[in-house]
């Protein structure tokens, strides 16, 4: 990545708590345009809760966040103006199970994006096509097998055309066999130059496209780093420990 | 060797199929359940004979004319008098003769044609809206079929605009009025519901506040009460000048009765909703109105099929209380034709006509609410 990219997202001081629960802990984090950002960390380490805060999923008590620019405040038109620039993709895929496939596809670019149902229609077939079910494109969500639905949610959310797209353990709720096929379209999509935050443990595909791995404990950022010193020369020893407890198998 | 040997599909044995493995596990599965079954059976067998005696065989059936939606039909030249009935069996002719007044009540004999054709109207309706299913302007037709089909059916009820000759409202009675209080009452208190529900979800705390007030109010208080207070208490607080038809207070103070029952089934339905789908839909830049009308409420309104349903049979039935406040339904009209000198001692007829009625109307409700719950039910489509 070269240094003269602009900052798509800045994060400074961000703080956030669950009742006296604080989740967050002075988050500081800059992420470039087309950047690859994995992370990864213990379980309630705040990784989720982080980029839940980047799309206002999760509201925040302290600090900013601007994306692309644009700073998240409570203000609806401004929330509904980031959200139609960031998307994301969930653990547990969220998709509609009312609305045919194809129907999940256009529904933001139809109610949001105020594109006609022919438009919408076409892109969204192109984008079946490209992870590889638009024979599936007629059926209801629960007809398909997981790794399948996350692959239509992935679709889904380049549908709206993203600059960014957020990721929150995409693999985990999946069968192992499963995981690949997911992996491979997000590997493909990293190589085309959309920004990306992944929230995953899937460490193969963080050495493969990440620009850089941060590694969040206790609702902080512990560590980041690129990924070759990242897995190589790790500098704390809370970064060793969970290397060697994921890695080792 | 072959380690591995491919199984062939077969049936299952045929001592788990058949009538004997359905009678054994059903009827007669332990020694308790043997001696309910046989407990039922000589219960309809000491019930079922006597009944079927006084309905069909020792009955009587055809003398007089039935008016039957306004078309006399003649059984015999001999007029029906409680006389021509024997006293053993049931006397149907009795039900002839009152069928006008369990149907239309006091509505104008000249002018029967004109519930008639809302009846027919309605009918049709539930013809035409699944035949329209894949009809390319289905939500157009289904649109102006709801703007339009209560607009008509209004004036050819109610008449006046100058083009039929106005009928009051106190001329309304029997099948019809219990059929328009039910309808309306559902129809009106539906969208009420939905939007309480969603209130009282809101996060916004005076509209939940007033929501959580309103639906906690109305639940706790009796229809009965409602209708009173509708009827006799709410003339108190308005002017002489301002009175307003007694039907339409009965059918406000029902309409909101409904809605806050409707609020909590809808509640239900919306709770059931996982959080993942609301994250979804505010995720892709949803408004609040369009995350509820296009991703929450299908869903939660199709979880809540049944239990909508069955709130409606509830009030239809409770539509008989509106006999208090003196508005003649189907069920008060057997009431009041029980009184008639000529025959006395035939309300039992008129009660059990009117419970094969009702059962008739509500049955197919239950029946076709099984049939929505098939037609939406994408999630397990296959």
């Amino acid at each position: 990545m070269s240094g003269k990219k602009t900052n798509i997202i800045e994060i400074s001081e961000l703080n956030k708590w669950y009742g006296d629960f604080h989740a967050l802990k002075n988050i500081n984090l800059n992420i470039k345009e087309g950047e690859i950002i994995v992370v990864c960390g213990p379980s309630g380490s705040g990784k989720s809760t982080l980029i839940r805060c980047v799309n206002f999923l999760e509201k925040f008590q302290e600090g900013s966040i601007l994306v692309s620019g644009t700073e998240l405040t409570d203000d609806a038109q401004k929330i509904r103006k980031i959200r139609s620039e960031v998307s994301m993709v969930f653990q547990h895929f969220n998709l509609f199970p009312h609305l045919t496939i194809v129907d999940n596809l256009t529904l933001a670019p139809i109610w949001v994006h105020n594109e006609t149902k022919q438009e919408a229609r076409e892109k969204a077939l192109k984008l079946l096509d490209r992870v590889g079910i638009k024979d599936q494109a007629e059926k209801y969500p629960n007809q398909l097998s997981g790794g399948q639905q996350q692959r239509v949610a992935i679709a889904r959310s380049l549908c709206t055309n993203p600059k960014i797209m957020l990721f929150d353990e995409p693999t985990s709720a999946l069968d192992p066999e499963m995981i690949s096929e997911v992996l491979d379209v997000m590997i493909e999509l990293a190589r085309e130059g959309i920004t990306m935050i992944c929230v995953t443990h899937e460490m193969g595909f963080a050495r493969k496209v990440a620009n850089r791995i941060i590694f969040m404990d206790d609702g902080q950022i512990v560590e980041e780093n690129d990924p070759e010193n990242f897995f190589n020369n790790a500098e704390s020893d809370r970064l060793q420990l969970f290397l060697n407890q994921i890695l080792t198998h | 060797m072959p380690v591995f040997d491919q199984q062939e599909t077969r049936k299952p044995p045929i001592s788990q199929i058949g009538a004997v493995l359905w009678l054994k596990t059903n009827l007669f599965s332990s020694w308790i359940n043997s001696i309910l079954t046989f407990a039922s059976l000589y219960l309809l067998y000491i019930m079922i004979p006597p009944l079927l005696n006084w309905m069909i065989f020792d009955a009587s059936f055809s003398f007089g004319t039935i008016n039957f939606f306004g078309f006399e039909i003649k059984f015999s030249e001999e007029m029906a008098t409680n006389d021509n009935c024997g006293r053993v069996g049931a006397c149907w002719p009795y039900i002839y003769e009152k069928l006008y007044m369990y149907t239309y009540g006091f509505y104008p004999r000249t002018e029967t044609w004109r519930p008639n054709t809302v009846f027919a109207l309605t009918g049709l309706l539930f013809v035409i809206v699944p035949l329209v299913k894949n009809y390319k302007y289905k939500n157009r037709v289904t649109l102006s079929l709801i703007i339009l089909y209560p607009l008509i059916s209004y004036v050819l009820i109610a008449g006046g605009f100058g083009l039929l000759t106005p009928v009051a409202t106190d001329q309304w009675g029997g099948l019809l009025l219990t059929l328009i209080i039910a309808s309306v009452g559902i129809i009106v208190s539906f969208p009420i519901g939905v939007l309480l529900a969603l209130g009282r979800q809101s996060n916004l705390k005076v509209i939940k506040l007033f929501s959580t007030l309103f639906i906690e109010f109305i639940r706790a208080v009796p229809l009965i009460t409602i209708l009173f207070m509708a009827s006799f208490v709410l003339p108190l607080f308005l002017e002489s000048g301002n009175y307003f038809d007694k039907l339409l207070r009965a059918l406000i103070g029902i309409a909101l009765f409904q809605a806050a029952y409707f609020a909590e089934v809808v509640r239900g339905g919306l709770q059931a909703i996982p959080r993942g789908q609301y994250e979804a839909a505010d995720a892709i830049g949803l408004s609040y109105f369009q995350k509820n009308v296009l991703i929450i409420l299908p869903q939660a309104l199709k979880i809540s099929i049944p239990n909508i349903v069955g709130s409606s049979i509830s009030l239809f039935k409770d539509t008989t209380l509106v006999l208090i406040i003196g508005l003649f339904d189907m069920l008060a009209m057997v009431n009041l034709t029980s009184n008639d000198p000529y025959w006395l001692g035939r309300e039992t007829e008129g009660f059990v006509f009117v419970t094969m009625v009702m059962w008739a109307i509500l049955y197919t409700m239950s029946r076709y609410s099984r049939k929505l719950e098939l037609r939406f039910n994408t999630e397990n489509k296959n």
